[in-house]
């Protein structure tokens, strides 16, 4: 038997890829060789001081880390005003990952990711991306070190996402529009692996959440760790204690895995994620894959799924483009089945709420995706107590989604 | 009340084993290659899918592969994935897919059927139950495309079943991941003449003269050729290269071309693409 660390739930994935029973690699022969170069690649990588050296040259210089770890005294009286009772209303902290260069946490694990995809001798960038964050930031890292660069994305995400579109061009990217399926996330995910199927050995698939076959889903989230890792120093030097409360949206849950991944061993701090409960859970228009789906295989991992009763994959729906997928990292279904982390749902409805208020009192114009955590924020804060801390992961900012929510709100711009 | 009644008994439902390595074994007695037609279940609608299914032996299918339709398929171009579509939306099921191989075996008990498909619509009919059940209905193989040999394990029942476990083989698969690949495959190994997705581009010959021998020497097994093998004179070539050649997308271009404007099938449907069949095993006999 293993030892003292067997108790610590930071080990995962194991030598399969697995969470549990989630994750794995399933993809067609023709893929796997070239996953198993990726995991040897990456195990290398990672453990080569130099490496690891520039990624962080890049984060602190280009990207501009750490992000600050902001204290919303505003949203916090506001919840106070709201409590019950005197004694109730949690203090509010926002990880500003919206400062980061490119709007979100994308570029963190996007560039670890490109300096790996230099190091295998590949040329040719592929991304998918659904609100057109994870395209810009792949586009943006491609421009800096003279890659090509190739985004799939949806068709109807091409449309409500113009501005990110146009801005994956400036930068000299090929975006390519999807049409199969629904032309959303996942379709342009299809597409992509598609494309590296046929173009093996000059080109590396830069995933932009913790899904798809292993090693990403473990990958993604150590480089998105430093979120956690940053965070988890600002509040002690801050506050002297951890925080009794973690919340960050989930849709592929990149962001999330970053935030709690270095806190999983804390047992005294509550993590929470969010799904898009669209136009509600218990309509046909939801992302939730935790709440309402169960496990299947797709894009290359067991993971929980929207899906029918005869295993045939279900468009999401969810007013932000980022959350609108079906599946969701496999580390997260592990964390639902151990209940180490609870995952809610807010609507479409809730999250422009939240949306307006953020910008309103704390003058931060926060992401569609970002809104949908702090929804929940709004729920938990004022039945807290009132010396106790929420951490939110406001994980980018909302300029890319005002067209979609000057059109909810009936306004034209 | 006695439980077993309408259970069907599996030890009398289960087909003789081996009807793939039986058909392998006349064809090499006769010195020729198999032609292995695919149709995607339900496309564009059951009784026309069936038809095809039905008639493809009478032009000459030695072994058939039934595509069973899936939301996702990530390995396949888009003549593959419309079909996929299509199927989907006539009602195409792994459930439906089995009747369809229940009603061929009827008329036919010696003709290969082997399904290929995405592994979440089996697992979601349950990975067990659809073993018992496809091996019920008279499949001999399994081709699941998403899961490699490293995650063989969930496809454990399909050996108990009797079913043979296809193995894909692709230009990415190096000497030393061979052996791994190879490891528990059965019936006959399948490879992917390109590293890509169905239906985009071909193979040199040139380049299958040099990978089957290589392939060879590590297994006993026939070996079939798929992907991009699309004209008369590849199947020839492909089944003299190896022992048999797969014949996907341009079956279905044709069946697609053959489609009214709403996607329903026309009387000629049928014909059309047994006319196909027809034509590639004439050029792959007369290789023999």
């Amino acid at each position: 038997m293993n030892q003292p660390l067997i108790n610590s739930l930071r080990q995962g994935p194991d030598a399969r890829g697995r969470f549990g029973q989630f994750g794995g690699r399933y993809v067609a022969e023709t893929l796997m060789p070239l996953l198993l170069e990726v995991e040897q690649a990456y195990e290398s990588a990672k453990n080569d001081a130099a490496f690891m050296a520039e990624w962080r040259r890049l984060l602190k210089d280009y990207v501009g880390r750490p992000s600050p770890l902001w204290l919303c005294e505003r949203l916090t009286e506001h919840f106070r005003a709201l409590a019950a009772s005197p004694e109730l209303g949690a203090k509010i902290y926002f990880k500003r990952e919206e400062l980061n260069h490119t709007g979100a946490h994308k570029i963190n694990a996007v560039l670890g990711q490109i300096l790996l995809a230099r190091r295998m001798g590949r040329s040719r960038i592929l991304a998918e991306t659904g609100a057109g964050q994870h395209g810009v930031a792949t586009a943006t890292a491609c421009a800096l070190f003279g890659l090509k660069c190739v985004v799939y994305m949806g068709a109807t995400d091409v449309e409500r996402q113009a501005p990110n579109v146009f801005r994956m061009k400036l930068l000299g990217a090929e975006v390519v529009s999807v049409t199969a399926g629904a032309g959303t996330l996942k379709d342009a995910m299809n597409e992509a692996l598609r494309d590296w199927t046929a173009n093996i050995h000059d080109t590396y698939y830069c995933i932009g959440t913790v899904a798809g076959p292993h090693p990403y889903p473990q990958m993604v989230r150590d480089f998105q760790c430093v979120v956690g890792v940053e965070t988890r120093q600002q509040i002690l030097a801050m506050e002297g204690r951890l925080p009794d409360a973690l919340v960050c949206a989930v849709g592929g849950g990149s962001s999330a895995m970053g935030l709690f991944h270095p806190f999983l061993d804390d047992k005294e701090v509550a993590l929470w994620g969010v799904e898009a409960a669209g136009r509600g859970m218990d309509t046909l228009e939801h992302a939730a894959s935790l709440n309402r789906g169960r496990p299947g295989v797709l894009h290359g991992n067991l993971t929980y799924l929207l899906q029918d009763q005869h295993g045939q994959i279900k468009e999401a729906h969810s007013i932000s483009a980022g959350l609108d997928y079906p599946g969701i990292g496999p580390e997260h279904s592990w964390l639902h089945e151990t209940g180490r982390a609870t995952y809610v749902g807010a609507t479409d409805d809730e999250a422009l709420e939240a949306f307006q208020l953020c910008s309103k009192l704390e003058g931060i114009i926060p992401a569609l995706e970002s809104a949908h955590g702090l929804a929940q924020v709004m729920k938990m804060a004022p039945t807290m107590p009132r010396d106790s801390i929420i951490v939110l992961n406001l994980s980018g900012r909302g300029d890319k989604d005002i067209f979609t929510v000057a059109k909810h709100l009936g306004e034209t711009l | 009340m006695s439980q077993s009644t309408l259970a069907p008994d599996s030890t009398a439902t289960t087909p003789p084993r081996g009807r793939i390595a039986a058909r392998f074994a006349a064809l090499k007695q006769e010195g020729r290659g198999a032609l292995m037609p695919f149709l995607e279940a339900y496309d564009p609608d059951p009784a026309t899918s069936l038809a095809i299914l039905r008639g493809m032996p009478g032009a000459g299918a030695d072994l058939i592969e039934i595509g069973v339709p899936f939301s996702d398929p990530m390995a396949d171009g888009p003549t593959v994935q419309l079909a996929g579509q299509r199927a989907l939306k006539a009602g195409g099921t792994v459930a439906g897919a089995l009747a369809m191989v229940r009603d061929f075996r009827r008329g036919d008990d010696e003709t290969p059927i082997i399904l290929m498909g995405y592994v979440n619509p089996f697992m979601s009919y349950g990975i067990e139950r659809f073993c018992v059940d496809a091996a019920a209905s008279g499949v001999d193989g399994l081709i699941v495309v998403d899961v490699p040999p490293e995650e063989a394990d969930v496809l454990a029942p399909a050996a108990a079943q009797g079913l043979d476990l296809i193995r894909l083989v692709a230009p990415t698969t190096d000497e030393k991941r061979l052996p791994v690949v190879l490891n528990g495959a059965s019936g006959f190994i399948y490879y992917v003449a390109i590293a890509g997705i169905t239906g985009t581009r071909s193979a040199e010959a040139s380049a299958l003269a040099e990978a089957i021998p290589r392939l060879r020497k590590h297994t006993d097994l026939p070996i079939a050729i798929g992907f991009g093998v699309r004209t008369p004179q590849q199947a020839a070539e492909a089944a003299t290269i190896a022992d048999g050649a797969v014949v996907a997308s341009a079956l279905i271009d044709t069946l697609a071309r053959s489609l009214d404007e709403q996607g329903r099938a026309r009387p000629d449907t049928v014909r059309r693409v047994l006319d196909q069949v027809r034509e590639l095993a004439e050029a792959v006999r007369a290789r023999g």
